[in-house]
């Protein structure tokens, strides 16, 4: 999808969030000048295009007690990798889950996949999972807890207007 | 990283909420009016309510989530090993691109974590290049080759 400058303008007053009221496209048509339905039937298309995957909320799981945080990494065998990815994909502790190129000699792993949980002990259950799911279809494993975010942002548009 | 807030700071009607609007808002002109009602509370009580959740942190965002690709760009997932007495620094140097949506501290080698957006996917090169020149740090590529389908989402 080819973005106008008018859409553009649109995400980049949102970027940083829908402003906090009852009627948010609204105000946001206020600040561009724009009727409260043309803010609206631009959001639509560019959410039937995929542009916007949604308008919605994200929490932030450690302040809502899911303190440990894992990306575990995994060595699968190519011609496997997305037969068995599948099945990873689908277990409900995993919030997301990609292959990815190795990075070889210091990275041997293609299989990326997010656990969650209250402690490290619950996040290393759901590991061990994982593993047994995978099986002889995995050469090695690991996982990366993280200790910190140092930002998070989401996607900005550059320039101007 | 942020502390969890205790279990009292959040009532059922927030943790409504928070499970409701993960999924989305409708783009009307009272987009709160379905989960208000749902809540037994005003469309302004749910405005309030986030406002509060945001200021005390059990909210990181709430608006459009963009896609890249979709737009013609590109996500990147890249990794740094950044030596520990000079962390701090090169995180602000990565944060400060407008690039870097996200960036996360790993326990590994490989410790610091980030994702590049860009409008273009040959930003994504120039970007972790650039990255390269100002640390003198090796940045590792690791885009998606494939996908996969999830249902999880955060049960507050």
């Amino acid at each position: 999808m080819t973005l106008d400058a008018t859409d553009r303008r649109i995400l980049k007053a949102t970027a940083g969030g829908l402003p906090l009221t009852p009627h948010p496209f609204e105000e946001v048509g206020r600040w561009l000048f724009l009727p409260e339905n043309e803010v609206i039937a631009r959001m639509a298309a560019m959410q039937e295009d995929g542009v916007i995957r949604r308008v919605a909320l994200a929490p932030n799981h450690y302040a809502l007690g899911l303190a440990a945080n894992g990306m575990s990494v995994w060595d699968l065998d190519d011609s496997v990798a997305k037969t068995v990815g599948e099945k990873v994909g689908a277990l409900p502790f995993v919030s997301h889950c990609y292959l990815r190129p190795r990075a070889l000699p210091d990275w041997p792993y293609n299989l990326f996949a997010m656990l969650h949980g209250q402690t490290r002990d619950e996040v290393e259950a759901k590991r061990a999972e994982v593993a047994a799911l995978l099986g002889d279809a995995c050469r090695s494993h690991d996982i990366l807890y993280s200790t910190r975010i140092l930002k998070k942002t989401g996607m900005r548009l550059a320039g101007e207007g | 990283m942020r502390a969890a807030l205790p279990p009292e700071a959040l009532d059922a009607t927030d943790r409504l909420l928070i499970n409701r609007l993960q999924d989305g808002l409708p783009l009307t002109h009272a987009p709160f009016a379905p989960v208000a009602q749902e809540a037994g509370i005003s469309e302004a009580e749910v405005v309030d309510r986030i406002t509060h959740m945001r200021e005390i942190g059990a909210i990181t965002r709430f608006g459009p989530f963009l896609d890249a690709e979709a737009m013609g760009g590109a996500f990147c997932l890249c990794a740094m090993a950044v030596p520990a007495d000079r962390f701090e620094s090169v995180m602000t140097s990565v944060n400060a691109m407008p690039e870097v949506a996200h960036n996360y501290e790993r326990q590994h080698k490989l410790n610091m974590w980030f994702v590049l957006a860009c409008e273009k996917p040959d930003q994504i090169a120039e970007a972790a290049a650039r990255i390269e020149g100002e640390t003198g740090l090796k940045v590792l590529l690791f885009p998606k080759r494939h996908e996969f389908f999830i249902g999880f989402r955060v049960e507050a």
